[in-house]
């Protein structure tokens, strides 16, 4: 059987489960996005788990009190300073851009991470899906054989497919060096065939005057994608070892790297959304020492990801975007750690179309002052999801609860994206 | 030879002599006990069924094979399908009396409470970890499971819940307040309390009236403040869970001033005591008999474990429904009448035609595109992972698993377990919603280790013993599909599988073995309870 669903056939099924909530507007809205070939397709978040200091990475400010003595170097963009040890990504710079004034009202790990992937705060009586799951449920399917929702390395709190269903959770994998957990056969090829083949017996005698609540579970339809994903030649997108020596070195030789690398080679077969976590960020002892190590794991990968997908010409149809749940307190604790902070703190974002080499907003160098033009998280989820095609107004229906949600409740940063 | 070799050859000629007694069908049945009366006549709850159908004119299933429902029933117990030990118990006493039998026996299993006690707290206190220190869920669990266990009337262990001081070691049923416990101002969450009671305990979900009136819900932001000032004084230190000073303030959003709010029931407050702490005022209000949406609350979580959807949808918020279905009420009225017992409200649910009833359609007819079930047959649920991980574990096994079975099978079983439900992908706590598998799930189940290692020809494992014991093809096929779907192969099946069996023996006979095991775990009626 092939697998490869249109977006229409997915409906038909999701209908049957009783989740017939999507609609045509968003389904029309994605197949414009697949033959106009103008618009990003794909997303590539770089997770940086427990809060990465804005001072030590996107928003150095050296000679100052609150800098601790971390220095900034310049970047190919006039003006714009990345704090040292980003040497390779401030040569992208012109690629990307940065919002230094995030604002968020979570200073709590897990509610942050929530926020940041669904754009929305928690809340107990609906789970909002990551902005993953929302593309991969509003675009086109593609020929991909493969999930199209990925998290490489992933963290406590991988991205969800909240209210659109289990099926567009985070497909989880880890150092993309390993093989992938359970897609190997555990029998030889003609004994399994023949366990799959008798399991057409089994089945039968179960739809036997229930053959439309049985096909309504989608069980047979799940093993069968799942048996297209185990035969798929798209698996080869997680075998690094087909890419020159040379490629695999400007990515790093860190499990970061390897799944920024893997990250580039998901998206080219078609996946939707990929998250390759860097954690350990969260740095309420010995900062700088953290930041350190952790920024010469972080800077190669970056750059190397937007000078690769540029290369490629993949750039502009990718948004990626990197941060964590917030940033980091200006003031420096007794332990030479810095805290939780979520009154200006940044993230960068590069290629789908939006401009490179913007800054949005600035903080206060002495780190009394609320930051200039504070950004909203749903803000840059609206963003991002124009940059790929779709409307941030759009509403899908929770299910159960009737209550329609928007994609995002935010509005587009006009001055990053192209028009 | 050492000790351990004893052992294992002890245990391995004991669970060779069980198995041998197993793979013969039983012989005299057991002399009829003296009946169990069926506390009510389940009549009306099944009229009021017939009813909410619109008549008997609607075609409804018939009733399920006896095994069918036993299969229900030990999912629902003790999250695990039944052992074939279990089954050849069940099927050597008298037909037409043997699911109330095996209910009786069930609701004095220890396995019973535990699994029961596990599911519950997912409601009473998450399924987070919560605050380090401050509480301990293990000793939670256990409490309740020993709470249960007892038959503790379920108005006392929730009133236990909200009112009961001291250290969460000691009393553990303060780890209801503990696990609210904020670390920034270092006391339980009046809010959170709230919104945990109303969803629990009332079957409301008032989290929204939190920050502003919702036009259509009844509950106010006034009533949501009100509960939650119950909360208000509460504390949790190094002395316990106590009262101290109220300050439940919350920040007025229009004039931005902090006030506090004095507690305030949302309703019927002429049934709350006026003497007792806040808590205990509540607690007593919560639970009193008039108070209705306690027991309907209770009632619709109580039929979605035991069937697999409840009858109110989310199962969490009764409030929303203009009008309840007439069995819930009636259930409801039972459980309030009698004392808010446990056993007699399971007893009553497997009691009704529709827990008895077959999961096939009346007819090929067009089914429902809601999600909700039409309860003219029993529905179609997606087993929890543990449910999955149990049931491959107690079909791998010829003997019963569980407290009273060899230590070594039990640790692996936890063990083995926590990590394949891990992967399997738990559903949190929102888990009767009617949603399909996973790609993650099914691959999971066709190539991961747990199947893997517990199909594969390994002593103790039942495909191995089978192919070494089963005296001909028809029982070894009919002893797999008994052990992994609780039912005897159909014709066809039969005739397919031995025909796989047939000539083969030693090493060749245990892979088919292992491959049976392997297509029977695999298949829908598996990863479903039907």
């Amino acid at each position: 059987m092939n697998y490869s669903l249109t977006h229409i056939d997915r409906r038909r099924f999701v209908g049957l489960v009783g989740l017939g909530w999507m609609t045509s507007a968003s389904s029309l809205l994605a197949a414009q996005t697949e033959q106009g070939g103008k618009l990003a397709q794909s997303i590539i978040l770089l997770w940086l788990a427990g809060g990465p200091s804005q001072l030590e990475t996107f928003d150095p400010h050296p000679d100052t009190e609150i800098a601790g003595g971390t220095k900034a170097i310049a970047t190919s963009v006039k003006g714009i300073k990345l704090a040292r040890g980003f040497e390779q990504l401030a040569e992208q710079m012109g690629q990307i851009s940065l919002i230094r004034s995030v604002v968020s009202p979570e200073g709590d790990h897990e509610r942050g991470s929530y926020l940041m992937k669904t754009g929305y705060r928690p809340d107990t009586t609906v789970e909002h899906p990551s902005i993953g799951a929302i593309c991969c449920h509003e675009l086109a399917v593609g020929k991909t054989e493969i999930p199209r929702h990925i998290s490489i390395l992933t963290s406590q709190w991988p991205s969800r497919g909240g209210f659109l269903g289990a099926e567009f959770d985070a497909f989880q994998v880890g150092d993309p060096t390993g093989e992938l957990p359970d897609m190997i056969a555990t029998a030889p090829p003609h004994r399994d065939q023949t366990r799959l083949s008798d399991l057409e017996v089994v089945e039968r005698a179960f739809a036997l005057r229930r053959r439309k609540l049985v096909n309504s579970t989608l069980h047979r339809e799940t093993l069968n994608r799942a048996r297209i994903m185990m035969d798929s030649a798209q698996l080869k997108a997680f075998d690094l070892s087909q890419e020159p020596k040379s490629v695999l070195a400007e990515y790093g030789a860190t499990p970061f790297g390897r799944g920024c690398l893997a990250a580039r080679r998901l998206i080219e077969v078609g996946v939707r959304c990929v998250e390759v976590t860097l954690g350990g960020w969260d740095s309420h002892v010995k900062n700088h020492d953290v930041h350190r190590n952790l920024v010469s794991q972080l800077d190669p990968a970056f750059a190397a990801l937007v000078k690769d997908l540029a290369r490629r010409g993949l750039l502009a149809q990718t948004v990626v975007a990197c941060g964590g749940e917030f940033g980091r307190s200006p003031k420096i604790n007794i332990a030479g750690g810095r805290d939780h902070w979520n009154n200006g703190y940044s993230l960068a974002l590069a290629g789908g179309g939006l401009r490179g080499g913007q800054v949005v907003g600035a903080t206060d160098p002495e780190g009394r002052k609320d930051p200039d033009r504070p950004t909203k998280i749903e803000d840059v989820h609206a963003t991002i999801l124009k940059a790929v095609g779709l409307d941030p107004t759009h509403e899908n229906i929770a299910p159960v609860t009737g209550r329609p949600i928007k994609l995002s409740a935010g509005r587009p940063l006009d001055e990053m994206l192209k028009t | 030879m050492g000790i351990r070799d004893l052992v294992f050859l002890g245990v391995l000629v004991g669970g060779a002599g069980l198995l041998a007694a197993s793979l013969r069908a039983p012989s005299i049945p057991k002399p009829l006990p003296v009946p169990i009366p069926v506390p009510v006549d389940p009549q009306k709850i099944n009229e009021a069924f017939v009813r909410m159908r619109g008549g008997r004119a609607v075609e409804h299933a018939p009733p399920a094979a006896e095994l069918a429902v036993f299969r229900r029933l030990s999912l629902a117990l003790t999250g695990a399908g039944p052992s074939l030990e279990e089954i050849r118990r069940f099927e050597s006493d008298p037909e037409g009396h043997r699911i109330d039998l095996t209910l009786d026996e069930r609701l004095n299993d220890r396995r019973v409470a535990d699994y029961m006690a596990e599911r519950l707290s997912r409601v009473f206190v998450g399924t987070e970890d919560g605050p380090f220190i401050r509480f301990r869920r293990r000793r939670f669990v256990s409490w309740l499971g020993d709470a249960i266990h007892q038959n503790m009337p379920y108005d006392k262990i929730v009133q236990d819940m909200i009112a009961d001081r001291g250290l969460w070691t000691d009393h553990p049923a303060t780890n209801f307040i503990t696990v609210t416990f904020d670390p920034v101002v270092e006391k339980p969450d009046p809010e959170r309390l709230a919104a945990r009671v109303a969803r629990a305990f009332l079957g409301a979900r008032i989290d929204c009236a939190q920050c502003h009136d919702h036009p259509f819900e009844p509950w106010k932001q006034t009533d949501f403040r009100g509960l939650a000032a119950f909360f208000g004084s509460v504390h949790a230190d190094f002395r316990g869970v106590r009262e101290t000073e109220p300050d439940y303030q919350p920040v007025d959003r229009k004039s931005k001033i902090a006030t506090l709010v004095e507690p305030r029931f949302p309703f019927q407050p002429e049934i709350a005591p006026t003497k007792g702490t806040p808590r205990e005022r509540l607690a007593s209000w919560v639970v009193d008999r008039r108070n209705l949406d306690f027991a309907r609350a209770t009632t619709n979580r109580i039929w979605a474990l035991m069937v697999g959807r409840p009858l109110v949808e989310p199962v969490d918020d009764l409030a929303s429904v203009q009008e309840l279905p007439e069995p819930l009420t009636l259930l409801a009225d039972d459980f309030a009448a009698n004392g808010y017992d446990l056993r007699r409200l399971i007893r009553l649910i497997v009691a009704t035609d529709i827990y008895r009833s077959d999961s096939t359609q009346s007819s090929e007819g067009e089914i429902s595109e809601e999600a909700s079930p039409s309860w003219r047959s029993f529905p179609l649920s997606r087993l929890r992972p543990e449910q999955v991980a149990g049931s491959i574990y107690q079909s791998t096994s010829v003997t019963t698993l569980g407290p009273d079975s060899f230590w070594l099978a039990r640790l692996t079983a936890y063990n083995g377990r926590n990590d394949f439900v891990k992967r399997y992908g738990d559903t949190g706590e929102d888990e009767f919603d009617g949603r399909g598998g996973t790609i993650p799930q099914r691959l999971l189940m066709m190539n991961g280790e747990l199947v893997r290692d517990r199909i594969k020809d390994e002593l103790f494992h039942a495909p191995n013993q089978i192919a070494s014991l089963s005296p001909n093809d028809r029982l070894a096929v009919e002893v797999a599909y008994l052990s992994v779907l609780t039912r005897r192969p159909t014709p066809d099946e039969a005739e397919h599988f031995e025909g796989r069996l047939k000539g083969t023996d030693d090493r060749v006979r245990k892979d088919r073995l292992t491959d049976l095991y392997w297509t029977l775990l695999n298949a829908s009626e598996f990863s479903w309870n039907h």
